[in-house]
């Protein structure tokens, strides 16, 4: 409820209309893209984006600075960060989804469990249900349609266990979570120094983590035959690995900002929003790999 | 920001206020809906006798399937966002929306992405052509080449839609004016926070489904083709995840309206007002858990059917709870029927049809029979059509005064109200009958059996037609030509805050917050 009685109303602006116009330029260059193999306009709608962006943030950031932002406003704030979110989680979900539907029911069901076995079995007669998923129906088949991977990224076993770039990812990212968690509370007792130290750290283990991931497509790609294209368990581990990768990039990516944001003395113990909406995300991001880290490594 | 609106077109095109923006969305959505109408008029006009007689199979094809994609996402649902722009801000005693220009940035979406979607129409392949429910493998394997454009389009909607909804929430838990505690909240607001809600909860679904769809046509994955272990129902399974909540993303905004117009009519209060804020959120949270009532055909093991019946049948009971409350508010009441109200009531009586329909196919037996067939479009335009879009015309007519200063023209009001539900009426209730009788639904042509209730299910949908063209002819002369109404309360018995500021609403109302006692 408000308390206060002014609430910064912005003046018109420009920046609206005009991420609206890069987000459909990315939208149809991405179209082109695909169909004509032509990149030139989802280059220009990115960039577009990317300046938006950019302006953006640094307006609502010199507004903050000016002392426009009431408290309520603040609120504002956090609220829109804390459902976008939960919007993000509800994204993972459908992958999560998708992998727990088809490992505890479309998988077995192919292989003959269930009600209509006696139909499926005359489809794919040969095909048996496993996880990871090495042989794929098309393959039981007889056709090379699809064909799975020669290796999979589950746990080796423990006498290979440090050899194992999963675990290290994991330790690497939870230790992350824990370095950033000391920023904040270093900021929160005003000590900058011990905050840029910690953020720092946070951010130089974001990027191993990167580093570590693509080491491991790497590997996946070249050595183990493991692709989108090798049936559903290349197309579900890429799928939640890369969206997953792709948030540490842009979580990576915010905490650099709020780093330097640091370095420039923009933050307080009572005013450090941005810093403390992009470690929101960050742990966020955090909770995602303790799930991926159970569901798609150990689990398997 | 004290002053007034900027000039010319930079007005809208940088505008930062709730009711500028809740505008163009009005409108915006208001061109949506004639567009989808005319693909509308265009399936009828094929299927107003049997044999193909205007346009090709193919065709038609892409006309179900953009009429309903732009029904949905471009008109319904942009419709009530812009009404929650006008009206959540003026019920609650705020300044304008929590975060303005990002409300600015979601409206400009819009246009950018059904232009893009329209635009397939003209590409080479044609738009797209696998229904409104996109089911995997039509909309992979067998899709035309534009499907990407779909794809891309649906994401940047769906982003629209996230920070709309995003912005709402933040609106109604944070501007709220002092003393407007959440249980003294206008219903209409909050439908809108549990939508808004669902909206933030489902979209990110929808999105995921696309984007698999995506890998799948253009990188080889195999989500949703069993040759590498995936299976086409998981699409089905996602879809219709997203798809149930959206439903009641589109009708429980209406509920809202139809919430704040019947006590004005009756002149007294809403019939058990706390029982609808439970109705509504009981409602939102089953939504989520009985989607596959879409799927009882897919071959689902029995204790699925069985479990996805019952839950679906449980929705009836918060729903019956609303529809009583409404009967209830107008019971001794001392009733008018001005042209709102005629919608209200409308609302209530058709929705009703349209949720034992419901009910009908929510009984899994006998849904292997109905399934895909014309009683499900009989169904979903009864409490689309008729709940949805009905109590959106009736808001409009309510809040017009408020909007314009200017008061309708009543006669033609409700003459306008009669052609709809005379039309629709005609157009909808034979679809169940076709439907029953075995008529499959997305089809161009039928046996000759059909050909006489065909017949006057199209008479009715012209008849509908030319009600939207009324009800536009309707808008515009009040706008431009209609009886100065400049008191504050433009109906007697209206309740709310909305009714304490002057008509037109200046720019910026609520600048200071209201104490609300
Ligand atoms: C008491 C409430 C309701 C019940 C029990 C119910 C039940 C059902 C069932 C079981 C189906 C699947 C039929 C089939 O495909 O065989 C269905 C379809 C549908 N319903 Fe409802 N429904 C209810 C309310 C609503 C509401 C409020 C809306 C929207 C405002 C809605 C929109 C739809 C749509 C769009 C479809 C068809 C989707 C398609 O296949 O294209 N329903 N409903
Ligand atoms: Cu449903």
């Amino acid at each position: 409820m408000s308390t206060e009685s002014n609430y910064y109303v912005p003046e018109e602006s420009r920046l609206p209309v005009l991420g609206a116009l890069a987000l459909g330029l990315m939208a149809l260059g991405a179209g082109l893209l695909l169909n004509d193999g032509a990149s030139g306009i989802l280059w220009v709608g990115t960039a577009l984006l990317v300046a938006v962006m950019y302006i953006w943030f640094r307006t609502v950031i010199r507004e903050n600075i000016a002392g426009m932002n009431s408290d309520q406003l603040k609120r504002s704030y956090v609220w829109g960060m804390s459902w976008f979110i939960f919007s993000e989680v509800m994204f993972f979900a459908v992958f999560f989804g998708t992998l727990f539907y088809v490992r505890t029911l479309a998988l077995p069901w192919l292989g003959g469990e269930g009600d209509r076995s006696d139909m499926i079995h005359l489809v794919w007669p040969e095909f048996t249900a496993q996880w990871p998923l090495m042989e794929t129906p098309s393959q039981a088949a007889g056709s090379n349609e699809f064909i799975g991977p020669d290796h999979h990224m589950s746990f080796p076993g423990w006498d290979k266990m440090f050899h194992w770039l999963p675990l290290w990812n994991t330790i690497i990212l939870l230790t992350s979570s824990v370095t950033c968690h000391f920023a904040h509370h270093a900021m929160k007792h005003d000590d900058r120094k011990k905050f840029n130290i910690w953020l720092g750290v946070t951010v130089a283990l974001g990027i191993i983590f990167l580093f570590l991931q693509y080491e491991e497509y790497h590997e996946a790609y070249t050595e183990m035959g493991l692709t989108l294209e090798s049936g559903i368990y290349g197309s579900t581990f890429f799928m939640l690995t890369g969206f997953h990768g792709f948030h540490v990039t842009m979580g990576t990516f915010m905490l650099l900002i709020q780093w330097i944001r640091g370095l420039k003395g923009h933050f307080s113990s009572d005013d450090q929003f941005g810093f403390e909406a992009s470690s929101w995300y960050w742990h966020f991001v955090d909770v995602v790999w303790a799930g991926l880290f159970l569901f798609v490594y150990v689990l398997a | 920001m004290a002053h007034g609106p900027a000039k010319g077109i930079g007005r809208w095109l940088f505008a930062t206020n709730h009711k500028d923006i809740g505008t163009m969305y009005l409108w915006f959505s208001f061109a949506m809906f004639l567009l989808g109408g005319a693909f509308a008029m265009i399936i009828r006009a094929e299927l107003f006798a049997p044999g193909m007689q205007l346009i090709k199979p193919e065709f038609f094809n892409q006309m179900t399937t953009m009429h309903g994609l732009i029904m949905v996402f471009g008109a319904i649902m942009p419709s009530f966002v812009g009404l929650a722009n006008w009206m959540v801000p003026l019920q609650i005693g705020a300044p304008d929306m929590a975060l303005p220009r990002m409300n600015n940035l979601s409206f400009w979406i819009l246009p950018f992405g059904f232009a893009l979607l329209a635009s397939t129409l003209f590409m080479e392949g044609g738009a797209p052509n696998f229904g409104w429910t996109f089911y995997a493998p039509l909309s992979t394997t067998y899709a035309p080449d534009t499907v990407n454009f779909f794809i891309f389009g649906v994401h940047i909607i769906g982003a629209s839609s996230i920070m709309g909804s995003i912005n709402i929430i933040a609106t109604i838990l944070n501007l709220r004016a002092p003393g407007m505690t959440m249980m003294k909240l206008p219903l209409f607001v909050w439908t809108w926070l549990i939508t808004a809600f669902l909206l933030v909860a489902v979209m990110p679904v929808l999105a995921g489904a696309v984007t698999m769809m995506l890998m799948d046509i253009n990188f080889g994955t195999s989500f949703f083709d069993a040759a590498g272990g995936g299976d086409p129902v998981l699409f089905q399974h996602i879809f219709w995840f997203f798809g149930h909540p959206e439903v009641y993303i589109i009708i429980l905004p209406a509920f809202g309206v139809i919430s704040e117009i019947i006590p004005t009519f009756s002149r007294k209060p809403l019939f058990g007002y706390s029982s609808m804020v439970y109705a509504t959120s009981a409602i939102a949270f089953l939504s989520f858990i009985v989607w596959a009532h879409h799927m009882f055909t897919t071959g689902m093991p029995i204790a699925g059917e069985l479990y996805f019946m019952y839950a679906t049948m449980l929705i009836a009971v918060p729903t019956g709870v609303k529809v009583f409350n409404w009967i209830t508010t107008m019971f001794r009441g001392s009733l008018t029927f001005e042209t709102p109200m005629l919608f209200a009531i409308a609302v209530v009586i058709l929705f009703t049809f349209g949720g034992f329909t419901g009910l009908m196919l929510a009984v899994a037996p006998a849904d292997i029979q109905y399934h895909d067939s014309y009683f499900v479009v009989g169904h979903f335009h009864y409490v689309m059509v008729a709940g949805a879009v009905f109590s959106m015309s009736g808001a409009v007519y309510y809040w017009l005064p408020k909007w314009t200063g200017k008061m309708y023209d009543e006669t033609m009001g409700k003459m306008q109200f009669w052609i709809a539900f005379v039309g629709f009426n005609i157009a909808f209730i034979p679809q169940h009958f076709l439907g029953l009788a075995g008529m499959p639904r997305r089809y161009a042509d039928y046996a000759l059996q059909f050909s006489d209730w065909n017949m006057v299910s199209s008479i009715g949908a012209f008849m509908y037609g030319a009600a939207q063209l009324m009800f536009l002819y309707n808008v515009i002369s009040t706008i431009v030509s209609g009886k100065p109404s400049t008191e504050e309360k433009t109906w007697e018995g209206a309740q709310g805050l909305e009714w304490t500021l002057p008509s037109p609403a200046p720019f910026h109302t609520f600048s200071t917050p209201p104490n609300v006692k």
